[in-house]
Parts: structure tokens; sequence; C-alpha cells
């Protein structure tokens, strides 16, 4: 595999998507407060949507269709994010904490 | 060394395709392993710059430019945000737990990447179908939006619209149960 044309070469782009979902699993895990486990889930997210551009543009018909996938998964990605922070407002409102293990009791 | 222009300007591609791997790459571990949640926050906005230069190497501007736009300009900021109005931060454990906590999330992470890398260099891919010249622009990208994904793109249109409601609704009772 040479240098130079690495950047047209479909395995390069689906190895680091491969890199990224893996790096965000590792922080997903390794995490324990809300917004380091939102930041790796968009890492995930950024691995996929990687995946999706690559196949889009090296092996499909329409290159539009990658292309329109990463823009839904970006618009998913925003509405989770403010969903998420939103969440994370509330709880740390309520228990001045947003380390996992202090959220153990769910009340109405 | 002797270059002439047209295999100059190739490497200079080649060397700042490699450049944005890396950027990628070195964000996304910042990222997930620095205890500070702002450095955190500041390894993802690298790693999503990173991503919309590759987004840029796949002929697809639009979306290098929504990258950056929307990730690293309203996402990563949105974070910042709720970052400062809450004051986070992880709490150290002792190192020997964090050892084994950085250890179990790696082997997991390991198991998930080597049969992911081994399957793409050992597969063989379909050849690439003929493809238009110059398919894939934005205008061929706005009017599939507006005409194939027509549904999908009113879809999120209102799970956006769900997502911002919610929030406000979310963030706003919390106000009121006494602390």
């Amino acid at each position: 595999m040479n240098f130079m044309n690495w950047s047209s070469n479909l395995n390069v782009y689906l190895v680091i998507g491969a890199l990224l979902f893996a790096i965000g699993i590792f922080g997903f895990l390794k995490h324990r407060t809300l917004v380091g486990m939102l930041i790796s889930g968009e890492l995930i997210l950024a691995g996929a949507s990687l995946n999706f551009m690559a196949f889009g543009h090296f092996r499909a018909a329409d290159p539009v269709t990658g292309q329109a996938f990463t823009l839904f998964i970006i618009g998913i990605a925003a509405a989770e994010a403010a969903i998420v922070l939103s969440i994370m407002i509330a709880v740390y409102r309520n228990y001045r904490s947003i380390q996992m293990r202090d959220l153990k009791e769910l009340e109405g | 060394m002797n270059f002439s222009p047209e295999q100059f300007y190739a490497f200079l591609g080649a060397l700042m395709f490699a450049g944005f791997v890396g950027i990628t790459l070195v964000g996304a571990l910042i990222a997930t392993s620095s205890l500070r949640l702002i450095r955190s926050v500041s390894g993802l906005a690298l790693c999503f710059v990173g991503l919309a230069g590759l987004y840029y190497y796949l002929n697809s501007p639009f979306l290098a430019l929504m990258q950056i736009l929307i990730y690293v300009g309203a996402v990563c900021v949105t974070i910042m945000f709720a970052m400062m109005l809450a004051e986070l931060d992880e709490t150290p454990l002792p190192w020997r737990r964090s050892l084994m906590v950085a250890g179990g999330s790696f082997l997991v992470a390991a198991v998930f990447a080597i049969p992911l890398i081994l399957l793409v260099r050992k597969s063989a891919w379909m050849p690439p179908p003929l493809v238009r010249e110059n398919a894939g622009t934005i205008q061929d990208l706005g009017r599939e939006l507006l005409t194939r994904y027509g549904f999908a793109f009113e879809l999120i249109s209102i799970v956006l619209l769900m997502a911002i409601l919610g929030a406000l609704v979310v963030a706003r009772t919390g106000r009121e149960t006494p602390s």
C-alpha cells in the first residue's frame, strides 16, 4: 500500500472508520460521566458515517446516497446531543453530580 | 530530489490526507482518554475537523462544510456551554482501579476493532459500477434531498423540532424542584 494513493483507497477509509468506532466504544466504557459518554457516542456515529461516505464514493452507483445518509446522521446526532445535554442539566440540578454511579435512584 | 509540479501537487495532496487521518485519530484518542472533560470536547472538535478533511477527499465539500458547521460549531459549543453551566468533571479513581477500567475498555474495543480491520483487509468488494461523470455534486444532493429523500427530510425536521421542545421542557422542569 503506497502512501501516495492512500486517499483513493477504499480500505484506508474503512480502517479509519473501524478505528473511530473502536475508540468510541473504548471511551463509552471508560468514561464515567454523561458528557464523556455523549462524546464517545458522537465518535461512534462519526465512524459509521465515514463508512457510509466511503462506500458511497467508491462503490455506489449514485454517490448522493452516502452523502444524504451522512447528512441525516448529522441531524440525528444534533438532536441527540440537545436531548442528552438537557437531561444532564436536569440531573445535575437534582443530584449536584453527573457521575454515573451517583444516579442510583429514580423518582417519579 | 527533483519534482515536476504535478508530482509535487500529488505529494502535497497525499501529505495533507495523511495529516487529516492523523488529526482524526489523535483527536479521537484525546477525546476518549482525557480525564478533564474540557480536553475531551476539544479533542472531539479536533477529530471532527480532521473528519471534515477526509470528507473533502471523498468529493463532498458540502458534507465537509456541514461537518464543521454543525459538529464543531454547534454540537461541541453546546457541550461546552453545558459543562460551564454544570461544572462537570470526572473525579479520579484510585489508579489501580482506573487502570483496570481502562484496560477492560481497551480489551472490549480491541475485540470490536481487530475483526473489523481483518474483515476489511480480507474482503474483496464488488467492482465499482459505472458512475455518471461528475455525479454527487451539491446540485445533485439538493435535488435528491427534496425528491427521493423528501420524506426522510421532513421526518428529520420534525425530530429536530421535537428535540428542541423536549430539551426545553426537560431543562425547565428541573428548575422548579427544590434542590
